[in-house]
């Protein structure tokens, strides 16, 4: 086929096929008109009310509840981001180990609840870890004390970690599929013994998927609104539910649009800095 | 992978522990559908019908279906027409600007939901859009368009161009090549694209909270307003629809899919 490539003529140019740019149109004028305008006021409204200048960032960055607010974000998130490696890392093997029938099952496990509405799966957290929920329940059953895990940073971390895990395992599966297991047995036949060869071969292998997936679950994480907002107390309150109050409920839209600027500068320069290394990660395992 | 006996049982151990996690909590919201008290506490008392009526009854929780069916669908609609005419743009463009321009049509994914809604809450309060159907469809085709991208260009990147050359060297246009030959090999990822969009749309919540009023609210926000208002079950029956709904698609999808491919070997 391939041979034939050069001499067979291309597709006459005419009509809507001909102009590529022209497509994408109508998509680029949306994206100007509801994200790109949308965004633009609100920088705008950071840097003009009630005055303009730069009052409502020094605002932000001067009052110590605000820098608390925005380190537990991060502190929450990179918690998330931890407990979705670890639990998905072992699980996103398992996915690649086993026979098609297994397959099909754990597939169905990570895309279920990745198709369930969020609010249904918040609401389910809830029902589980309130004050007179499940786990206080049979834990009062079997003789113990309960305990407080609703309005607690750590229900807030078992929720979110939860809601976010496919995110996590999906890019890390896609990753492991890639691998060519007959290296493990080559590191093996060497002399390797299996830990050996799975910290000096897989490991290393498998680390762009680790990337992806991180990066990924983090910056879902840090914006996250609705799980804080419905397992969170005013303990746990991130960056997103800050901004909702100083817009919704105090009408200070330049604060609130500060804050937003924060998150929103926070996480492409987030993207920025993860996207070359995953590139070149990815070029590396090609390579190999 | 060579691995000894006990290093695989803790590997089926800690999954089974994590495919638990996954799911299980979800299936809460089963036995909490029927309890015969108001209340959410566990464990749930009695055996009742009454929160299922409710939902269907009650025109708090039947409008706000109804809505979010309307929007949904009218999102799916738009969203796969505007993305697949872009995913076809981007496919023939040279490679520089045809990413350059893919990375800005993939911005909606990436944006925290929050500050998108209060730019979006901002501007459709002066276009008079919070609370308008009009105002939902703008808003979440734009958060759809980026999945019909992807499902699209997926597509796209298997398509055999020569497949079109040949229709052309046979006499037909453009368009009945379009029509004939590329439309009916790239349907899969303009249905998976559809799907997604209409997904995307049915559950979105963070910036629906912020543009719906009294008037118009989609099932997502009633969902979450009667969380943080009352310990309502009817929250629960609802939930319980959607994961029997979300399961039985998913499940048959994956299972028709499966045959599918067995199917002609």
């Amino acid at each position: 086929m391939s041979a034939l490539e050069p001499t067979t003529p291309s597709v006459p140019k005419r009509g809507w096929l001909s102009r590529p740019f022209a497509l994408t149109l109508p998509a680029l004028i949306l994206l100007a008109a509801v994200i790109g305008y949308p965004l633009l006021t609100i920088v705008l409204r950071s840097l003009s009310e009630p005055q303009w200048g730069v009052q409502n960032y020094l605002w932000f960055f001067g009052a110590p509840v605000n820098l608390t607010v925005l380190q537990r974000t991060f502190v929450i998130s990179a918690w998330v981001t931890i407990v979705c490696v670890v639990c998905a890392y072992p699980y996103a093997y398992l996915m690649t180990a086993v026979g098609p029938r297994a397959r099909l099952v754990l597939v169905l496990c990570v895309l279920i609840p990745f198709w369930v509405s969020g609010v249904v799966r918040t609401l389910s957290w809830v029902i589980l870890l309130q004050d007179s929920g499940v786990i206080n329940s049979l834990l009062r059953a079997a003789g113990f004390d309960s305990i407080r895990l609703i309005r607690t940073q750590t229900g807030v971390v078992i929720g979110m970690a939860q809601v976010l895990l496919p995110f996590m395992i999906l890019p890390l599966y896609s990753v492991m599929k890639g691998i060519d297991l007959r290296l493990m047995r080559a590191a093996q036949s060497l002399g390797a013994r299996p830990s050996r060869a799975f910290f000096t071969v897989y490991l290393p292998l498998s680390l762009p998927g680790v990337y992806a997936g991180a990066i990924i679950v983090f910056i879902l994480a840090l914006g996250f609104y609705i799980t804080p907002a419905l397992l969170g107390g005013p303990r746990s309150t991130m960056l997103s539910t800050l901004v909702q109050t100083q817009v919704l409920s105090l009408l200070q839209w330049g604060r609130g649009g500060a804050m937003g600027v924060v998150l929103l500068v926070t996480t492409f320069v987030l993207l920025a800095l993860a996207a070359p290394v995953m590139r070149s990660r990815y070029r590396e395992a090609g390579r190999r | 992978m060579e691995m000894k006996p006990l290093t695989r049982v803790i590997l089926g151990l800690v999954c089974l522990l994590v495919a638990i996690w996954l799911v299980a909590p979800m299936l809460v919201v089963v036995p909490m559908s029927f309890n015969e008290n108001k209340s959410l506490a566990f464990p749930p008392q009695g055996f009742s019908w009454q929160w299922y009526q409710n939902f269907f009854t009650n025109p708090d929780w039947m409008s706000s279906f109804l809505n979010s069916v309307k929007v949904a669908s009218i999102v799916a609609a738009l969203a796969t027409v505007l993305g697949t005419l872009a995913a076809f743009g981007l496919d023939r463009m040279k490679a520089r600007p045809a990413n350059l321009l893919r990375m800005l049509m993939l911005t909606p994914m990436v944006v925290p939901g929050v500050v998108l809604a209060i730019g979006i809450y901002a501007v459709y309060l002066d276009a008079h859009l919070v609370g308008t159907l009009t105002g939902f469809v703008l808003a979440h085709t734009i958060l759809a368009l980026p999945f019909v991208l992807i499902a699209v260009s997926a597509s796209l990147e298997v398509f055999d161009r020569r497949l079109e050359t040949a229709a052309a060297s046979l006499g037909a246009g453009a368009l009945t090549a379009f029509r004939t030959v590329t439309l009916p090999l790239i349907l899969p990822g303009i249905l998976s694209g559809l799907l997604f969009a209409f997904a995307t749309s049915f559950d979105e919540i963070v910036v629906s909270l912020f543009i719906t009023n009294p008037y118009l609210k989609t099932l997502p926000v009633q969902i979450f307003s009667s969380i943080t208002r009352d310990a309502d079950p009817t929250v629960a029956a609802v939930g319980t629809i959607l994961l029997l709904a979300t399961t039985i698609l998913i499940g048959g999808g994956m299972l028709l899919l499966g045959r599918e491919r067995k199917g002609p070997q």
